[in-house]
C-alpha cells in the first residue's frame, strides 16, 4: 500500500525538471566543436613543427645530431649567436628602462614622437632594418669610404649583425614597460621622495621592485627574437661561413647544401633555446600571477 | 614648524592653478584645506611638500624658504589619498622607508628602526600586522600604515592629501576623533586638504575655503560658519536657500522685518541666504509675533522626509522651493505632510549684495 503511494506521490510530481543551463556555458556539442578545432589547430600548427624538428634532426642518428653540432662552423655560429644576444640584450635592457621611465614617470614635448618611434622595427620589414644599415655603413653607403679608410669594417662583420639585431629587438622591453609603469603613476616615487629617498635609491628599492617580472618578461622576449632574427642579420651577415654567420643563417645554408639532418640539428637547438625562454616566462607569470595577487594594494 | 606662504602662484599650461595663495599657518595648528575640485588646495599641498614648485611667491618654513631648503631639511609627511603605499614591501618595511634610506651617517642601527617601527605601529593601532602586505590590510588599517610611514621620519609638520575619502562612513568618523587626539599628542603642525565641508569642520582648528586658485576666507570653523564673507563661502559650507531681497538706507528688507547690514551690500537688490536649520515653520494660523522674518502668505509643503531626529521638509513659496530641516515634533504638531500649508519665519539672514554672488 505505501508503496503504491509512493509511486503515485512521484507520478504526480512528475518528471525531474532538467536545470537550466547556465547563461554562459554553451551546449556540450558546441563545447566538444571548439573545444577540438582549438586543439586541432594548435597539433598541428604548433606541436607538429616541433616534433618534427627534433624528429628530423635525429633521423641519422645521434652520433650525426651531435657531429653536426660540434663542427667548427656550427660552433662558431652558435658563439656568434650567443654573442649578439649578449650584446643586445642588456644594451636594449637599458634603452627600454630609460625609455619606458622617461615617457612614463615625465612630461616633455615629443613624447609622442618617441612613442611612435619606438614601434618602428615593430612596423618595418627587417630586411628593409637590414638595408638601411649596409646604406649607412656599406663600401656604397654615405659613411662607407670613411670607415674604410679608418680601418673599421661594419657591414659583413660582426659589428653590423649586432646593430642590425639591436634595431629589430629595440621595442620588446619598452613595449612590455611603458603600459606597466604608465598603469602604477608616480605617487609611489613620490612618496619615497618625500620620505627623504634620492633618485637611485627610488629606482632601485620602489620603481624596480614594482616593475621586475614585466621586465625580465620583455628581456625574455628580447633575449629569443635576438637568438631567431633571421632578415635583418641576413642582409648585413655576407654570410661568411664561421665568421659571420648566425645560428639561424647556418641553418639556411646547411639546408640548402642538403645537409637536412645537419641543418634540422643546429634548428633544434634554437628551438631547444626557444623552448627553455618560453618555460622560463611560463615559471614567471606563474610566479607573478600568485605575488601579484598578494602584493597588489588596490 | 611656522608656514607662511607668501603670494603662491602656479599654472599647469594656460591653467593658472593657484592665483596669489596668501597664507599663515601656526605652529601645532590643525589646518584644514577646504574647497571643491579643481580649486587648487592639492596643488597647494604638494608645493608645502615640495612636489611642485610655484612659480611665483615663496613658502617659509620658520623664516627659511622652502623651495631651497634640501628635502630632509623641510620636515615634511605626507599621506597621499590613496595612500602610495609599496606594495611589495611588508608593512614594517613600508614603515622602515624613510629611516632606512638615510646615508649611513644618520641612519639609525637596524634595532632601533625595529624599535621605532615597532612603536610606530603600536601608536597607528596596527601592533603585530608589521609581517602583512598592504594588499592584505583594510583601507583604514592602510591609510594609518600611510600615517605611520609618515610619522617615521619624525617630520615637524604633517600633509594630508584626502584622508578620509576613501573610507565608508562609520571608519571615517572614528579615524577622525583618532588623528585629531594623535595630532595633540605629537604636536605637529597639520594641513589637510578636503571637498567635505563638515569633515573640515568638525576636524580643523581653522579652515581655508579655496575656490579658483584663491582662498575666500581663512579662519575658525566657527567664524567661516556664521560670518562667511563671500556668498560662495556661504553656499560651499553647507545647504542653502537664496532670497531676493532690497537694501535701503543699510537696512535690508526681508519678509516682515529688516536687519541692519554693517559692512554689507550697498543699497540696492540684494540676496539673503537662510541655512535650512534656520527655517522656522508655524502653523498657517499663527498670529504671534516673532523675532525672525516672516515671509508674506503661506507656504505648500511638497515633501517630508525623515532624517533621524531631524526632518527635511521642501516647501513651495511664491514659486520658490524653500529648504526647511526641523525637529521631528515640529512635523508632528504641525502635521506636515504634502499639500498641507504653513508660515514660514526666517532667522539669521546673510545678506550679499547681488554683484557678489558669484556662485
Amino acid at each position: 500500500m505505501a508503496e503504491a503511494a509512493l509511486l503515485a506521490k512521484a507520478a504526480a510530481a512528475g518528471p525531474v525538471p532538467r536545470r537550466a543551463r547556465l547563461p554562459l556555458t554553451e551546449p556540450a556539442v558546441v563545447r566538444a566543436v571548439l573545444i577540438g578545432v582549438a586543439l586541432l589547430f594548435l597539433a598541428f600548427f604548433l606541436v607538429l613543427p616541433l616534433v618534427v624538428v627534433f624528429v628530423e634532426a635525429f633521423r641519422e642518428g645521434a652520433r650525426v645530431y651531435f657531429a653536426a653540432l660540434s663542427e667548427p662552423e656550427a660552433v662558431a655560429a652558435i658563439r656568434l649567436t650567443v654573442l649578439t644576444a649578449a650584446v643586445c640584450v642588456p644594451l636594449n635592457t637599458l634603452f627600454g628602462l630609460a625609455a619606458a621611465w622617461s615617457i612614463t614617470k615625465f612630461e616633455f614635448p615629443g613624447k609622442s614622437l618617441l612613442l611612435t618611434l619606438i614601434d618602428l622595427p615593430f612596423s618595418v620589414s627587417p630586411v628593409v632594418a637590414g638595408l638601411v644599415y649596409v646604406l649607412l655603413f656599406g663600401l656604397q653607403g654615405l659613411f662607407g669610404a670613411w670607415l674604410a679608410a679608418h680601418g673599421v669594417k661594419i657591414i659583413f662583420a660582426v659589428p653590423g649583425i649586432a646593430l642590425a639585431t639591436l634595431f629589430v629587438t629595440l621595442p620588446f622591453v619598452a613595449r612590455e614597460l611603458i603600459p606597466l609603469m604608465d598603469s602604477q603613476g608616480t605617487t609611489q616615487e613620490e612618496a619615497a621622495v618625500v620620505l627623504g629617498a634620492n633618485g637611485w635609491q627610488t629606482f632601485r628599492r620602489v620603481t624596480l621592485p614594482n616593475i621586475k617580472w614585466g621586465l625580465l618578461y620583455g628581456v625574455l622576449l628580447c633575449n629569443g627574437r635576438a637568438i631567431g632574427e633571421f632578415g635583418a642579420v641576413a642582409v648585413v651577415s655576407g654570410h661568411i661561413i664561421g665568421l659571420t654567420n648566425t645560428m639561424p643563417l647556418h641553418i639556411e645554408v646547411l639546408y640548402n647544401d642538403y645537409a637536412f639532418a645537419a641543418a634540422f640539428a643546429v634548428a633544434s637547438l634554437l628551438t631547444l633555446m626557444a623552448l627553455v625562454t618560453l618555460a622560463i616566462k611560463t615559471v614567471l607569470e606563474w610566479r607573478l600571477g600568485s605575488a601579484g595577487a598578494a602584493t597588489r594594494v588596490h | 614648524m611656522h608656514i607662511v606662504v607668501e603670494r603662491l602662484t602656479k599654472r599647469f599650461g594656460p591653467t593658472l592653478v593657484l592665483d596669489g595663495i596668501d597664507l599663515t599657518i601656526q605652529s601645532r595648528e590643525f589646518l584644514g584645506l577646504l574647497g571643491p575640485s579643481g580649486s587648487g588646495k592639492t596643488t597647494l599641498l604638494r608645493i608645502l611638500a615640495g612636489l611642485e614648485f610655484a612659480e611665483e611667491g615663496r613658502v617659509l618654513f620658520d623664516g627659511r624658504d622652502a623651495q631651497t631648503l634640501p628635502i630632509e631639511e623641510r620636515q615634511v609627511g605626507i599621506v597621499f589619498q590613496h595612500y602610495a603605499l609599496f606594495g611589495h614591501m611588508k608593512v614594517a618595511d613600508n614603515v622602515a622607508f624613510g629611516l632606512k634610506v638615510r646615508p649611513r651617517a644618520r641612519r639609525p642601527s637596524r634595532q632601533d628602526i625595529a624599535a621605532r617601527v615597532e612603536r610606530l605601529l603600536d601608536l597607528v593601532q596596527l601592533g603585530g600586522l608589521g609581517g602583512r602586505f598592504p594588499g592584505q590590510l583594510s583601507g583604514g588599517q592602510r591609510q594609518r600604515v600611510a600615517l605611520a610611514r609618515a610619522l617615521a621620519t619624525e617630520p615637524k609638520v604633517l600633509l594630508l592629501d584626502e584622508p578620509f575619502g576613501a573610507l565608508d562612513a562609520k571608519v571615517r568618523v572614528e579615524l577622525r576623533r583618532w588623528l585629531r587626539e594623535l595630532h595633540e599628542q605629537t604636536g605637529l603642525t597639520t594641513v589637510f586638504v578636503t571637498h567635505d565641508q563638515e569633515e573640515a569642520l568638525a576636524l580643523a582648528d581653522r579652515v581655508a575655503i579655496m575656490a579658483k586658485g584663491r582662498i575666500e576666507q581663512a579662519g575658525t570653523p566657527t567664524e567661516v560658519y556664521e560670518g562667511p564673507r563671500t556668498p560662495f563661502v556661504y553656499d560651499f559650507l553647507g545647504r542653502t536657500n537664496a532670497f531676493d531681497c532690497l537694501v535701503e538706507n543699510g537696512h535690508a528688507r526681508i519678509g516682515d522685518k529688516a536687519f541692519p547690514v554693517e559692512d554689507g551690500p550697498p543699497d540696492g537688490p540684494a540676496v539673503a541666504f537662510v541655512r535650512p536649520h534656520d527655517v522656522v515653520l508655524t502653523s498657517a494660523d499663527d498670529a504671534a509675533p516673532s523675532p525672525d522674518a516672516r515671509l508674506p502668505g503661506l507656504a505648500t509643503v511638497r515633501l517630508v522626509t525623515a532624517l533621524g531626529p531631524k526632518a527635511w521638509v521642501e516647501l513651495a513659496h511664491d514659486r520658490q522651493v524653500i529648504a526647511a530641516e526641523v525637529a521631528r515634533e515640529t512635523v508632528k504638531a504641525l502635521g506636515l505632510a504634502p499639500g498641507v500649508k504653513c508660515a514660514v519665519h526666517l532667522k539669521l539672514p546673510c545678506f550679499f549684495s547681488k554683484q557678489a554672488n558669484g556662485t
